[in-house]
């Protein structure tokens, strides 16, 4: 494998006296055939890295190339090898899903004939060949993203790079998203992708870039990053009024400290033994005649490895971040 | 070359596909004429001429120096679409986009001023020059429309938000259209703005292409500056500065331009 993207130590600054540095020193590589999936929060610095990778935006400093060319001295070469679907729907929304695609087939100055086979394969492949002729004023959300990212494939890009594809799409549309795109990266294309849900990350990236203020703060993938986390948690909702024994107990089995959500009634520890702590917590809890509401074992999600690298919760232990309450709203 | 007819071909795709954008671009301007030919035209003394033959090339005038604003919001909403990032994102020149639009609004205009010239025969317009003159005077409403166009350009990649882009030309574009010989005479105004008006673009083509309809000039002149004098050479040059200026300064913008 050869890297298809690499990006060394880009550097991009705003404002009169740089004030504000959207990249700072951010570096990356991407291997061909794979899935990078980079991620972050608003601001952190995700579509200005898309940016200066598809030659949108020159970078301050630093170096950039993709399939071995270079970003900043020969653009127009870069050009022909991209996609990018960008955060909205770049197409024309007064013409129709057709109109579009013969025009952007034609800017990619493929014949009038071969831009019309194209367009029709595309709209085939993902599921629009009924909406062909209709205005994209008229398409769902989900069906604007499917006919941007069709867009973005007219010539077969050798990297394809997504911009937060799902963000303001509803579940549904995420979910018909992600098949989409898991039948691509199955095509084997080489694939950089923005998002800012973790879940999106997990499911469909091979390695994860999490970036914050500009620079790289973690990568691996989903599951070494879960596990510089923390490991297994034992997790154990009871009535309000058992919450005090039950932390005994469980501290007791595990000997270490464990973490307690009072409004959700739920006790968390670190689970050392994985499934053989569960049993024994169960038998001890039956012994004295407590019986949990929910009783599970769980794996870190990424919202718990985003949170404590990101340091949103900057003053709390790792393992207590797993505790905070509300946060699986995020997902 | 060929990808700005793209672009091209795409904006009267879009005149095709929502055809009130067409209607709404024509009916402005046919108001105006209607307007100032029967409600204010009463009201102003031109002797030994009817108002109405004063009157159409100054609408004229004023319909294309409008332009800008065509141009300007079309490019600011493509740009909050996301769809100029996605131009820029292609293989194609770095002027394609622009001269494509720049072109589109050319032709659109050509289909706005024959609407509004058959209106202007239907109530009463008359130009008395030769055919070829005629022509030359079209042909000089359409050039000075497209280097209008392009100061559209810089104007809508450079503003945030669409709205913005149409606040801007009003408040600029508009005063400059009545700041002018168009519709009454400059002889009314107070000295120091009798200058501008004479100096203003918008009064040396109103003024140039009467001339080219078969009109004596009139409604300005009284300063004898030197553009009432010779309003033809002065919109030309006019012209070539629009385009030497605003040409660069856009094909520059929209090659560093960036959403926000």
């Amino acid at each position: 494998m050869s890297a298809s993207v690499i990006a060394e130590d880009l550097v991009k600054t705003y404002g009169s006296h740089h004030e504000v540095r959207a990249l700072d020193g951010l570096s990356l590589t991407v291997e061909e055939g794979t899935v990078l999936s980079l991620l972050g929060p608003n601001g952190s610095g995700k579509t200005t890295t898309v940016r200066v990778l598809t030659t949108l935006l020159k970078p301050d400093s630093g170096r950039a190339s993709v399939a071995g060319i270079d970003v900043v001295n020969n653009p127009q070469r870069v050009r022909e090898i991209i996609g990018l679907s960008g955060q909205y729907a770049a197409v024309d929304e007064t013409l129709t899903g057709w109109d579009n695609l013969i025009m952007f087939g034609r800017l990619y100055h493929l014949s009038s004939k071969g831009a019309k086979l194209r367009a029709e394969e595309l709209l085939e492949k993902f599921s629009l060949t009924d909406a062909a002729k209709r205005p994209i004023k008229t398409y769902s959300g989900g069906m604007r993203r499917r006919i941007d990212l069709a867009a973005s494939l007219i010539v077969k890009p050798k990297v394809l790079f997504l911009d937060e594809p799902t963000t303001g799409l509803d579940p549904r549309g995420r979910q018909e998203m992600w098949e989409v795109i898991n039948e691509l990266v199955k095509g084997g294309v080489t694939l950089l992708l923005t998002t800012q849900y973790l879940e999106e990350a997990d499911q469909l990236a091979d390695e994860i870039v999490v970036i914050d203020h500009g620079h790289v703060i973690a990568k691996g993938t989903a599951d070494s990053l879960k596990k510089d986390v923390g490991g297994e948690r034992l997790e154990i909702s009871v009535p309000a009024e058992k919450l005090g024994e039950v932390r005994r107990i469980v501290e007791q089995i595990t000997s270490s400290g464990a973490t307690e959500d009072i409004q959700m009634h739920k006790i968390s520890v670190a689970a050392p033994n994985g499934t053989s702590t569960l049993i024994e917590a169960v038998r001890q809890l039956d012994s004295v005649g407590i019986h949990p509401l929910d009783i599970a074992l769980k794996r870190p999600s990424l919202d718990d490895v985003f949170l404590a690298l990101t340091g949103h919760v900057a003053e709390e232990k790792v393992d207590e971040a797993v505790a905070v309450p509300g946060k699986r709203g995020r997902r | 070359m060929k990808d700005s007819l793209i672009i091209t071909k795409r904006q009267l795709l879009q005149l095709l596909r929502v055809p009130e954008v067409l209607i709404f671009s024509t009916i402005q301007p046919v108001m105006f004429v209607l307007l100032f030919r029967y409600v204010f035209g009463g009201a102003i003394n031109t002797p030994g001429v009817d108002y109405v033959q004063l009157l159409m090339p100054g609408i004229f005038v004023q319909t294309v120096a409008f332009t800008v604003a065509g141009t300007a919001l079309g490019l600011a909403e493509d740009m909050q679409k996301g769809l100029i990032d996605r131009f820029r994102s292609l293989p194609i020149s770095r002027s394609a986009v622009v001269v494509g639009r720049t072109l589109g609004d050319a032709t659109l205009n050509v289909v706005v001023l024959i609407v509004m010239a058959l209106t202007g025969i239907l109530v009463g317009w008359r130009p008395s020059s030769g055919a070829l003159e005629i022509f030359g005077g079209f042909l000089l409403l359409l050039i000075f429309g497209y280097a209008m166009s392009w100061m559209g350009v810089l104007v809508g990649l450079s503003v945030r938000d669409f709205r913005t882009a149409s606040n801007v030309v009003f408040l600029f574009v508009f005063p400059m259209t009545f700041l002018s010989n168009a519709f009454a005479p400059t002889t009314g105004m107070p000295r120091p703005l009798q200058y501008v008006a004479e100096w203003n673009p918008v009064s040396t083509m109103v003024a140039g292409v009467r001339d080219l309809f078969g009109l004596e000039p009139m409604f300005g002149a009284t300063a004898n500056s030197f553009p009432s004098q010779n309003p033809l050479v002065m919109s030309l040059i006019y012209i070539g500065l629009l385009m030497a200026i605003f040409i660069p300064l856009s094909v520059r913008k929209y090659k560093n331009v960036s959403p926000k």
